[in-house]
């Protein structure tokens, strides 16, 4: 049951609700002004965001590429709460990132799966339940409906170990999906696979989005994979971190994997390689 | 989908590996046993056999050189090779030099199981003594230890001014220490166990705080991140996170945490002028010339040491093992 002190009630509500009527273009979950961030360090400051001004709408599917230190990791970071901006103005949800991030406004994916390896599938999945207080009734009923959703039903009372590392992967998007964030953070979650297992992962990951309809920010360093996934892919550069393009994607929602052989396919995927090579031009 | 991959892996094998694996870990053990055996055994010839000679010679056995002080002049190999009817009994001395391994087990048997448990040369009797005072002083360490490491991990100020003495504590030698507490908790009016167990704890808990606090350091940046994105607690990240990750290294801790606490027991015996223990045994056999309740007493230690840290690393395998944490 949702009630005004659940705090799913409340991250909800900004933005959408009523006046989003059919027909109405989707509202702004994330919008980023003219952000800044310098890292002090003992070689002195080291700029990783410059000026960054990125709006994403409700349902994106939103992919950050660009070289390592490119600044894609950092902006995720600072959308989750996990690193404050020095400059500019940045709002999750209407609040800012830090107020999202205790409103558990999202759920996070991060490069390698980080299953605790003293607990079984279903203990990792349920962790951010327990936390988050939810009752033990439901916490089991959420448990099986993710497991179910990333296809490791029946994995439940397996220890990490006894997982493949595409699986364990899953079982970490599971644990992030749980607690109903409507949006999902990503930071390289395949970077550490191989090909088919990643192609395969990909391909579960647009049939999850289409069916919970979240907001995924989503960092790779692979072309196909952004092309692939994104409704929107932002192409960015070092030295500042900066975004150096935004590609509307024009691709449909509905995406079988031959689609990376279609000529608009390989038209985005040349956009966003001149963006990459127009970011290093610059060095 | 690859959902079979990696899941599941064959029972019916696992007790024959286990099996393997024990005569992998005892057979290097047995041999080195079997060396130091050797050893000892060879060494009893030339430590005893001045003593033997003279005792054959009051036995009416012909030995040469005929006088005591003549014997001093030569060295014991050449002794013993001069007169090879005395080697035999270097090994049945009644208060030799160096006891032979036979007569320590022996001596290690009647005191253990020969007399009753109640008498004052039972070594269960005196083991008992021993083992209470190191149990009650590994349960004080341990706790404290935990406590400081929690405090540690915690607070920075803790972190900047506990560890520094945990460190200095440990570099003062406990033969100088031990009688001092035992002195003035005496004139206090604190006798008998506490003592010792306050000694014991002196020694166990230092491991229990280093293992503990890079047990609950050993999460790294991205767990914390996680639990950072579910606004957990600190009180939640202790109790999901860092304890539980910490436990491989708690295990190891008890288990140097246990055999330091013994020793601590039986120094704490020493300066009492010793009634009972481990440590009295030994103290009465060296200065009564009994080498074999000296002996006897330091196996039975050793025995007892053994077999505490044998329990733990059975506790440590379950635990782990219910944990998923052994494959």
């Amino acid at each position: 049951m949702v009630t005004s002190s659940d705090p799913r009630f409340f991250e909800n509500t900004p933005g959408e609700g009523p006046l989003a009527g059919p027909g109405a273009a989707p509202p702004t979950i994330i919008a980023a002004k003219s952000v800044d961030l310098t890292f002090q360090t003992g070689d002195g400051p080291v700029h990783a965001l410059k000026d960054v001004s990125l709006d994403i709408n409700k349902g994106d599917f939103v992919s950050f590429i660009g070289p390592s230190g490119c600044g894609k990791t950092t902006f995720l970071r600072c959308i989750a709460g996990l690193e404050t901006p020095t400059g500019g103005k940045l709002t999750v949800n209407g609040m800012s990132p830090e107020e999202a991030r205790k409103a558990r406004a999202y759920g996070y994916v991060f490069q390698a799966a980080g299953l605790y390896p003293w607990r079984t599938i279903g203990g990792n999945v349920k962790l951010p339940l327990e936390i988050m207080g939810f009752s033990k009734a439901e916490q089991a009923e959420r448990v099986a409906r993710v497991l179910d959703l990333v296809d490791l039903a029946g994995f439940e009372k397996k220890f990490p170990w006894q997982l493949s590392g595409g699986m364990q992967q899953r079982a970490s998007i599971a644990r992030a999906l749980a607690f109903d964030a409507d949006i999902l953070l990503m930071d390289e979650p395949f970077g550490a696979l191989d090909e088919i297992v990643r192609d395969h992962l990909n391909e579960q990951l647009l049939q999850l989005w289409a069916r919970t309809e979240k907001t995924i920010g989503f960092v790779t360093h692979s072309i196909p994979e952004a092309v692939y996934l994104s409704t929107k892919i932002v192409v960015m550069s070092p030295r500042p971190g900066r975004i150096t393009d935004v590609i509307e994607s024009t691709l449909p929602r509905e995406r079988p994997l031959d689609i990376r052989d279609t000529p608009e396919f390989i038209a985005i995927a040349h956009r966003v390689r001149d963006g990459l090579r127009a970011g290093h031009a610059d060095d | 989908m690859v959902l079979g991959a990696g899941v599941g892996r064959s029972a019916g094998s696992i007790s024959g590996k286990m099996m393997g694996d024990a005569v992998r870990s005892v057979l290097p053990i047995l041999t080195v046993v079997a060396v130091l055996l050797g050893v000892w055994m060879l060494s009893v010839v030339p430590m005893n056999i001045h003593l033997a000679a003279d005792q054959a010679q009051r036995d009416g056995v012909v030995v040469v050189p005929d006088t005591p002080i003549a014997r001093q002049d030569v060295g014991a190999v050449a002794l013993a090779l001069r007169n090879p009817a005395v080697v035999p009994m270097t090994y049945v001395l009644d208060r030799p030099r160096l006891p032979g391994p036979q007569q320590v087990a022996a001596e290690l048997w009647k005191t253990t199981f020969g007399v009753k448990v109640t008498s004052k040369k039972s070594l269960v009797y005196h083991g008992w003594v021993t083992l209470s005072a190191t149990l009650l002083g590994f349960a004080i360490g341990t706790t404290l230890g935990i406590a400081l490491a929690v405090g540690i991990v915690f607070s920075r100020t803790m972190d900047l001014s506990v560890m520094p003495w945990a460190i200095a504590s440990q570099t003062i030698p406990i033969l100088a220490l031990a009688p001092m507490i035992i002195v003035m908790l005496g004139s206090l009016g604190i006798q008998g166990l506490l003592p010792k167990a306050i000694i014991s704890a002196y020694l166990s808990f230092f491991p229990v705080v280093v293992g503990m606090v890079k047990g609950l350091r050993s999460p790294d940046g991205m767990q914390l991140d996680l639990l950072r994105t579910y606004h957990a607690s600190a009180s939640q990240g202790f109790w999901k996170l860092r304890l539980p990750a910490s436990m491989p290294y708690l295990f190891a801790s008890l288990k140097i945490g246990i055999s330091a606490a013994l020793v601590g027991a039986i120094v704490g015996e020493l300066p009492t002028g010793a009634r009972a223990g481990f440590g009295a045994r030994m103290l009465v056999g060296d200065q009564y010339g009994q080498p074999l309740v000296t002996w006897a007493a330091l196996f039975a230690a050793a025995i007892t040491a053994a077999v505490l840290v044998g329990i733990f690393s059975l506790a440590e395998r379950a635990s782990l093992k219910r944990m998923g944490m052994v494959r």
